[in-house]
């Protein structure tokens, strides 16, 4: 299980990565935390000719958060984010508390995660459900992707092949704003067979805004628009909670692999959603 | 033999090593030129090899040698096969047996994903695998079976075409009359249960070194192997040298389970190409190599009928079972017989039929892993006792009251043989005490009380119970020999191979006792061919019996020894020498003590006179055991089941034991606790993984999910102690036990926590989608 062999970089500096994509295009890969790649390295199913290691380069390790904009540096750990987020965005916290294990967290990157997108994975979801964008950087200049735009299939996003991930910017919900993380995986640290993500603010006895993202049931993270326009405006009630969670999987299309088939996936998307609205509903209650 | 040692919780000596990650594995082995081996593996299920065209591969930087099966025609000689039948038993059971040919490298036909099509030998891992990729290879795809209950019907594809049969293994066999009891039976049950395909995983793959020495023609080869003496039989007809001539060292083991008990392929290619290019030669399996052709395991069906009286007393039972061996039938009647040898159990039934077909298919080969049949028949025994329960309205408890045997019944007669042809009686136990006490620790009857509450809450607990009696320490025998250097310390060699057991701790324990010396004494060393002449190794639960017996018969003769040099030394007669925390003296008078090392020294001729007698403090022992001991255990697991995402939380594990004498409770704890991560794993978690052309779906531990520290719960054990009355130490063994019974208590725990559903979970793993499809079975 060794590497097919390949050309090694090391840039110090975002312009140098840049570069370096420009002149490799297809043929480069960007090494962050190496969590994903590097196994595919070995076991050969990604054969670059060139590796693009970016973690010397100097920048892009910044988190920042200015009222409800959040701005997160591709390079920051997933551990490190975990950890910044634990009394500030619990929501966040809490989804990066099920991104493997804790090792895999502190090597593991934001940007490396949200760029190698993989439906069932934490990160993708979170950046869906708080109205996120992409920072990517190429010689061509520096564009943002807006999350809903970004992904586009399994391991399949908007970036070009001479694109860098630089920053992710993330839309804090505001107070009293209550929140709900639910994940099914075989086993802790697994990759999700079905989550959900939940971010909800209440006013005046009724839901003002609720924004929901899957992970883990169809080819991309989704937002679950029907159950967000099913609950706009209406009372916290169970009923009302019961009724739009059984809109999750509304149009969406449920992917069966070794773990469950498709019809698990929806039926425990549905299950999870209601379960997650009725946490976010609980502590929007506690935080008003 | 005082017990100063045997008994006590002595904390494993080998640990500290482990801890600093100082153990020497056999990837820790390096020498001087150093070559590396990558081997091409077949991509197909089952596919002739018309032509390989190395020509690439051979001109690639570093390359040394490609080797495919013409390339070594000279050496190549069919892979051992295991598990011939023993006398007694074929004399009662008419088997029907086929081996077909298996070669090292694949000869014309590759029949699983992952056989050996040839071998790379360069001057690093990765340059050798790069050149296994410009290997070409004309395959011609050829039908493949995958189910065994497909294959074993008549037009299914042939795996060896030579048979015209995939059935490898066939048998039927019975004691009393199975029909008419279930005849005269008020209810019958049928049900079919499957177990999945699942196997040991250890923590570190298997690996092989080798080194020619062609000055004084001697091979020696450091394999990761619980066998080590058996490695060295491959190797004496594989390289056509005597045994002396091959040096086979098992190092440190990072776990074997029986995985690492069959012979292998690269067991005898590595040592080939060290010899072939006079150069030493490493290959460490990686993971990927290790799922598709290290041994498989588990994988049967079981269409169970079971009969009984209106009261729950079990009249008969009828079982047709399928067993998937896979490509070669490398162990013949073993796992088979092992399924049916186990199929009672703890149950006082006298009528009893079986059907039995092992199959070949195009996967991987089986091999026995820690249960070896246990866990798969005692999954099918007691999810059928449970389903019956259920029907009659008995509680899962008070069904087994009923009908588990008595200790006054013991020792109990089946009237067939055991797996190693001598009478299936068990020896000595009690199943109902176990039962109880299990029952007592889990708090049963505190759980029935509280789960009709807790259900009205939405809370769907279950308790589910499993009981085994088990086989262990099949002999014949285990090699040990004992020795003492010039200051009475003690050097112990045996044939049983250390693979994460604590061996060099329990084995000190026996050998200090007996010796009447010191523990830190002691030194233990396992699987060096060299160090013990005869042995067989480590599995099937026998190394503490067999190694700990034959330790402490060696022990005895060179106690013997001291006890008459130490007499002549301190002028006493032999009688009143008595051995005691490394020193002799004349009973009564412990002024006289002198320590062993000064007995030796004092044997040993000097220019002035002879010693007081031959300094000859050393003995072997190969203790033989009349059959095997049977361990016995109740489980207990306790589980939350989520309705609506079918997901199985384990609460609470109970294991109520006898494995006889135990020499080391710490030891035997931890042996449980693996045994049960284990058996969880087959419960909720590992499947091994084929689609229906043979190709394998979990190539990584991604796919297939093995329990860890997390996934498991409090594991609370129990110790009975019904010593053997079939070996001097009163042992039975424990190794594999953990395992046997967690697949079918914690399905039974499902089943019980959803029994107002009507639940019936009747296959392996129970997943969540599994678990979530049968409670939507059940309410369609």
């Amino acid at each position: 299980m060794k590497p097919a062999p390949f050309e090694y970089f090391d840039p110090r500096t975002a312009d140098e990565a840049v570069a370096l994509l420009t002149t490799h295009g297809d043929d480069a890969k960007i090494l962050a935390g190496g969590q994903s790649l590097v196994p595919m390295l070995a076991l050969r199913l990604a054969r670059p000719t060139v590796v693009v290691d970016v973690n010397r380069v100097s920048g892009l390790d910044g988190i920042a958060q200015q009222g409800p904009a959040l701005a997160v540096g591709a390079l920051v750990r997933q551990r490190a984010l975990e950890r910044w987020a634990a009394e500030r965005v619990p929501l966040l916290a809490t989804a990066l508390g099920h991104v493997g294990h804790a090792p895999i967290r502190a090597r593991g990157t934001v940007g490396g995660s949200i760029a190698h997108a993989d439906p069932a994975s934490e990160l993708p979801a979170l950046l869906l459900c708080l109205d996120g964008v992409v920072v990517a950087r190429s010689a061509r200049g520096t564009r943002t992707i807006a999350a809903r735009d970004f992904f586009q299939g399994p391991l399949m996003t908007a970036l070009a092949a001479d694109e860098l991930v630089t920053e992710t910017r993330w839309t804090v919900p505001p107070a009293p704003a209550g929140w709900g993380f639910r994940e099914m995986a075989r086993r802790h640290g697994d990759f999700a067979l079905v989550g959900v993500a939940v971010a909800l603010t209440l006013g005046r006895g009724a839901i003002a805004e609720a924004r929901v993202a899957l992970f883990g049931a169809s080819a991309t993270p989704v937002r679950a628009d029907a159950v967000e326009r099913a609950l706009r405006g209406q009372p916290p009630t169970e009923a009302v909670i019961g009724d739009a969670a059984r809109l999750a999987t509304a149009g969406v299309d449920a992917v069966s692999d070794l773990h469950a088939p498709a019809s698990y996936r929806a039926s425990v998307a549905r299950t999870l959603t209601a379960r997650a609205l009725a946490d976010a509903v609980a502590r929007a209650k506690d935080a008003a | 033999m005082g017990a100063k040692y045997f008994g006590a919780a002595v904390r494993r000596r080998e640990d500290p090593r482990f801890l600093r990650g100082e153990g020497r594995f056999v990837d820790d082995v390096t020498l001087p030129g150093l070559l590396h081996a990558a081997f091409l593996r077949s991509p197909h299920a089952h596919a002739r090899v018309r032509s390989i065209d190395a020509t690439r591969a051979r001109g690639m930087p570093g390359v040394v040698a490609v080797f495919a099966h013409a390339d070594l025609g000279r050496w190549m000689k069919p892979l051992p096969v295991f598990g011939a039948t023993p006398p007694g038993l074929a004399a009662a059971v008419r088997f029907d047996v086929r081996h077909a040919a298996q070669w090292a490298l694949c000869k014309d036909v590759a029949r699983h994903v992952g056989e050996i099509a040839a071998m790379v030998v360069a001057d690093s891992r990765a340059r050798a695998e790069d050149a296994a990729e410009a290997i070409d290879v004309a395959w011609e795809p050829l039908p493949a079976v995958a189910d065994m209950v497909a294959a074993s019907e008549p037009g299914a594809a042939l795996v060896h075409p030579e048979w015209s049969t995939n059935v490898a293994v066939g048998f039927t066999h019975g004691i009393g009359d199975a029909e008419r009891a279930l005849a005269g039976a008020d209810v019958v049950l049928e049900e079919t249960f499957r177990i999945q395909r699942y196997v040991g995983m250890p923590l570190e793959t298997r690996g092989v070194v080798a080194l020619w020495d062609r000055r004084d023609g001697t091979l020696t080869t450091w394999n990761s192997t619980q066998v080590s003496h058996f490695v060295q039989q491959g190797l004496v007809g594989a390289l056509e040298l005597p045994p002396h001539k091959i040096r086979v060292i098992a190092p440190d083991l990072g776990g074997g389970f029986g995985t690492k008990a069959s012979g292998y392929p690269e067991d005898v290619l590595v040592p080939l190409a060290a010899r072939v290019l006079n150069r030493p030669v490493k290959w460490i399996e990686d993971r990927r190599e290790h799922m598709m052709a290290a041994a498989h395991a588990r994988h049967q069906t079981h269409t169970i009928r079971l009969g009984a009286r209106r009261d729950g007393t079990i009249l008969g039972l009828a079982d047709r079972i399928f067993l998937d061996l896979g490509a070669y039938n490398v162990w013949g009647i073993v796992l088979p017989y092992n399924t049916v040898a186990h199929l009672i159990g703890p149950y006082r039934i006298r009528d009893m039929k079986v059907d039995v077909k092992g199959v070949v298919t195009n996967k991987t080969p089986n091999a026995p892993y820690r249960g070896a049949g246990r866990p798969e028949t005692v999954f099918a025994m007691d999810r059928a006792v449970d389903c019956l329960a259920r029907r009659l309205g008995i509680d899962p408890a008070e069904i087994r009251r009923k009908n588990y045997i008595r200790p006054d019944e013991l020792p109990w007669d089946f009237g067939m043989p055991y797996r190693d042809g001598n009478p299936l009686v068990y020896d000595s136990g009690d199943f109902p005490a176990a039962l109880e006490a299990a029952l007592d620790a889990a708090g049963y009857d505190a759980f029935r009380r509280e789960q009709p509450t807790l259900r009205a809450r939405g809370v769907w607990r279950g308790i589910g119970i499993s009981g085994y009696v088990e086989g262990t320490a099949i002999g014949p025998f285990e090699g040990a020999h004992v020795k003492l250097d010039l200051t009475g310390r003690v050097q112990v060699a045996t044939g049983a191979v250390n693979s994460g057991q604590g061996h060099e701790t329990a084995f000190a324990q026996v050998a200090a006792d007996t010796l009447g010396v010191p523990l830190d004494w002691v030194t233990v060393t396992g699987g060096d061919t060299a160090a013990v002449p005869f042995g067989v190794g480590t599995f099937a639960s026998r190394s503490g019996v067999t190694a700990g017996n034959s330790i402490a018969d060696a022990a005895r003769e060179v106690r013997g020894k001291l006890v008459a040099a130490a007499a002549t030394l301190l002028e006493a007669a032999p009688d009143d020498v008595e051995i005691d925390d490394g020193k002799a003296f004349v009973r009564g008078a412990p002024g006289s003590a002198v320590d062993l090392g000064k007995v030796v020294q004092a044997s040993i001729p000097t220019f002035a006179k002879p010693g007081v007698a031959p300094p000859d403090f050393e003995a072997s022992a190969y203790h033989h055991v009349p059959t095997v001991t049977y361990a016995s255990a109740v489980h207990v697991a306790q589980v939350e089941v989520d309705r609506g995402t079918g997901y199985v939380r384990l609460l609470r594990y109970v294991v109520a034991h006898d494995c006889g004498k135990v020499i080391n409770p710490t030891i035997v704890e931890g042996q449980v606790h693996g045994g049960v991560a284990q058996g969880v794993g087959g419960a909720l978690f590992e499947e091994m993984a084929y689609d229906s052309e043979g190709q394998l779906l979990t190539g990584t531990l991604m796919d297939y999910l093995v329990p860890s520290a997390t996934d498991l719960p409090p594991i609370d054990t129990v110790h009975l102690e019904y010593p053997s009355p079939r070996n001097p130490l009163g042992m039975k063994g424990l190794g594999e036990g953990g395992a046997i019974s967690p697949p079918a208590a914690i399905a039974n725990a499902i089943d019980d926590a959803l029994s107002p559903l009507g639940v019936r979970i009747t296959e392996t793993p129970a997943s969540p989608a599994r678990v979530l499809a049968s409670i939507e079975t059940a309410r369609a």
